[in-house]
């Protein structure tokens, strides 16, 4: 038995970035697409109410909505908050106030950024109006920020087609987050010993299996694995496919085999290209052995020992 | 209606960063606790639901991880949501309720140490019109911290910055007597109103601390549960309601989501020694005692509450399990227990927890 030596936590940057393209619904498509000939719209709801940003469906009543109306683009502050430290990705990037504003001829209030020089120049009443961005494409950011206006108010909301050529229906959405990610434990103490050309899986004190690569717990019986026990580096195959659709950034030349691997030693298959040999002649009881990575830490793909198949009894719990 | 009840409660120390440590590793102990308590294994759980979220660590399906702590092979009946496990409780008590199952273990984790929690939550907002400006969490709840210093009517509140400092000292005063909390101890109100803003009108004092943590309860029916506990923590009424998604549509002084809840969960039919809600931010505080009805009588967060640890998809669940503790040790009789979801109290849950007469 090996004892599990104290873990040094591994970590490393990790950014999941996704761009989301979204369909919009015909009122959406009207509001975003206003906002690119600078017009505002609204929606009427059936007891009267002005929507401003209009949704497709009454919030109270959840009635289907389609009264489009048109809105000034000036109104007032109804709450606010001073940011002093915009983030990635806000309207601006100096200190600005978040404010809600009911635009003139809206009953509802609208987010968005409102640029003034400091927490004292804003309050709530304060009048306000839309400042445009430069170049609108039909997405909310049309609307640079709000800034402050002393101008006359605007009047009702007045009836609109929602009519335009070109119309908006839909928008793309990039999202990106920056994480630090962190293995814990058991992949941690996994991730290390690998950077050393050694295997280590971890046995369940309950029922003594031994899990690779280690995930700090028994699935079977829910109690923390800890004892570190060196298992391969050979193995075999115990079940594989053929990939035929080439992956993105990824060099490998299909068809190419994919495989879960018994490791000698291992209570549980872990998945690895098999390469070495043509596709065809994979198969199950195949012996084979880790080809590691040129920075050596960790296993490229797995190739043939030349050993005899495994009987398949040796294997069949594992599959 | 059948009675449920909770049983066991447990939780860890909430901490700021676990990076020694991953999801499964940090909620073990946690499960043990629970099982422990009512003398069970995990197998002989009837049913297990939890709440989590990928996007707070970035794991994609880190919940499926999460399982292995807590034994879920061969297959066990089980269900998760991408929320507070305080919805997966309302999920496991409905299970109970319908006769399916004697017993069920429910328990959430959040690890927001990876990332950054104030851009993450940006995620969950309308992605057609709010998500594209990146309004971060806190900002949101200065928007409605300041809606409620306007507002010229708040019942029987006071808000002001003061009153809010208020909550901030009292329930991390409170948190001194709590050794999983986050952040225990505090300065008085007045030192706290010499701080900065953070953003105005909150300051640090104002918002919960950011952390990792996870917590678990067991819930059981009828005789079992008179079995397993001492003093069961009955579960009397429960219910969830949500707003109007769109924060301008709101009055975001008042929670009439929590309000409705409350009614339904036969809050108002008698009166209540002890409230554990979960309030991230101390404005949410005074529009919340004002929605559920808590008079100057009640205990508020004698655990320091959200403001002394806001574990994500945990600190809910937390609430009904304090509660549920209060009850078990007997240290309260009726109490009643609230969690939320999304910006500025988007959608709340209330229950309503009673222990025997002794």
């Amino acid at each position: 038995m090996t004892p599990a030596p104290s873990p040094e936590v591994l970590q490393a940057p990790l950014v999941v970035e996704f761009p989301f393209t979204r369909s919009l619904g015909p009122v959406q498509s009207a509001f975003l697409t206003g906002l690119r000939t600078r017009t505002v719209l609204g929606v009427r709801t059936t007891d009267g109410r002005v929507l401003v940003p209009p949704v497709e469906y009454d919030p109270v009543t959840a009635d289907e909505l389609a009264d489009l109306v048109e809105v000034a683009p000036t109104g007032t502050v109804t709450t606010w908050a001073w940011n002093p430290s915009p983030r990635r990705g806000q309207p601006l990037s100096a200190p600005f106030a978040w404010v809600l504003v009911r635009l003139d001829g809206a009953d509802t209030a609208l987010l968005h950024a409102l640029d003034a020089p400091g927490p004292d120049a804003v309050r709530t009443g304060m009048r306000v109006r839309i400042r445009w961005a430069a170049e609108r494409e039909g997405a909310i950011t049309d609307i640079a920020c709000f800034e402050p206006y002393d101008g006359a108010e605007g009047g009702e909301a007045v009836p609109h087609t929602g009519t335009f050529t070109d119309p908006v229906r839909s928008i793309v959405a990039p999202a990106r987050l920056d994480y630090t990610y962190a293995p814990g434990r058991a992949q941690s103490r996994y991730l290390k010993a690998l950077a050393g050309r050694a295997t280590y899986g971890e046995r369940c004190p309950s029922c003594r299996k031994v899990y690779v690569p280690p995930r700090g717990a028994c699935p079977t019986c829910g109690v923390a694995t800890a004892e570190q026990v060196e298992v391969g580096p050979r193995g075999t195959v115990t079940t594989f496919c053929i990939v035929n659709i080439k992956a993105r950034n990824l060099d490998i030349e299909v068809p190419y085999v994919y495989a879960h691997i018994a490791l000698d030693g291992a209570d549980l298959a872990l998945h690895a290209r098999i390469g070495g040999i043509p596709y065809d002649e994979v198969r199950m009881g195949l012996r084979v052995e880790p080809v590691w990575s040129e920075d050596g830490r960790y296993p490229d793909h797995y190739r043939p020992t030349g050993e005899p198949d495994a009987d398949y009894d040796t294997y069949k719990e594992l599959l | 209606m059948r009675e449920v009840a909770i049983v066991a409660f447990g939780q860890s120390d909430h901490r700021r960063d676990t990076a020694e440590i991953s999801e499964v590793e940090m909620l073990m102990p946690v499960l043990h606790q629970v099982l422990d308590a009512v003398g069970l294994r995990a197998g002989e759980i009837d049913f297990t639901c939890s709440g989590s979220c990928d996007y707070l660590a970035g794991r994609a399906f880190s919940f499926t991880m999460a399982l292995d702590g807590v034994g879920a092979w061969p297959p066990i009946s089980e269900s998760h949501v991408e929320m507070d496990g305080a919805w997966a409780l309302y999920e496991a008590w409905t299970r109970l309720l319908t006769g399916e199952a004697e017993t069920a273990l429910v328990y959430s984790y959040g690890k927001s140490s990876p990332g950054d929690l104030r851009e993450v939550l940006t995620r969950q907002l309308d992605p057609y019109y709010v998500a594209p400006l990146w309004p971060d969490s806190v900002s949101l709840a200065a928007l409605q911290a300041q809606a409620l210093l306007d507002a010229e009517d708040t019942g029987d509140t006071v808000a002001d910055e003061r009153a809010l400092a208020g909550v901030a000292a009292r329930s991390r005063t409170a948190a001194e007597d709590n050794p999983h909390a986050q952040l225990a101890g505090s300065p008085p109100p007045d030192a706290l109103l010499e701080e900065p803003y953070l953003v105005r009108p909150l300051r640090r004092h104002d918002c919960p601390p950011v952390g990792d943590g996870a917590a678990a309860v067991v819930l059981a029916a009828g005789d079992t549960a008179r079995r397993l506990c001492r003093r069961p923590a009955w579960i009397r009424g429960m219910d969830h309601r949500t707003e109007a998604h769109s924060l301008g549509v709101r009055d975001l002084t008042r929670s009439p989501s929590s309000r409705l809840a409350a009614e339904r969960a036969g809050a108002f039919e008698a009166p209540v020694d002890l409230a554990e809600l979960h309030a991230p931010f101390t404005s949410q505080e005074l529009i919340l005692r004002r929605a559920l009805r808590l008079g100057e009588d009640v205990r508020v967060n004698p655990s320091g509450g959200a403001l002394a640890a806001n574990p994500m998809m945990a600190a809910g669940l937390i609430r009904l399990g304090e509660a549920a503790a209060a009850i078990h040790r007997g240290a309260a009789d009726r109490a009643l227990a609230h969690a939320t979801s999304g910006p500025c109290l988007q959608q709340n849950l209330v229950a309503v927890l009673e222990g025997d007469a002794s």
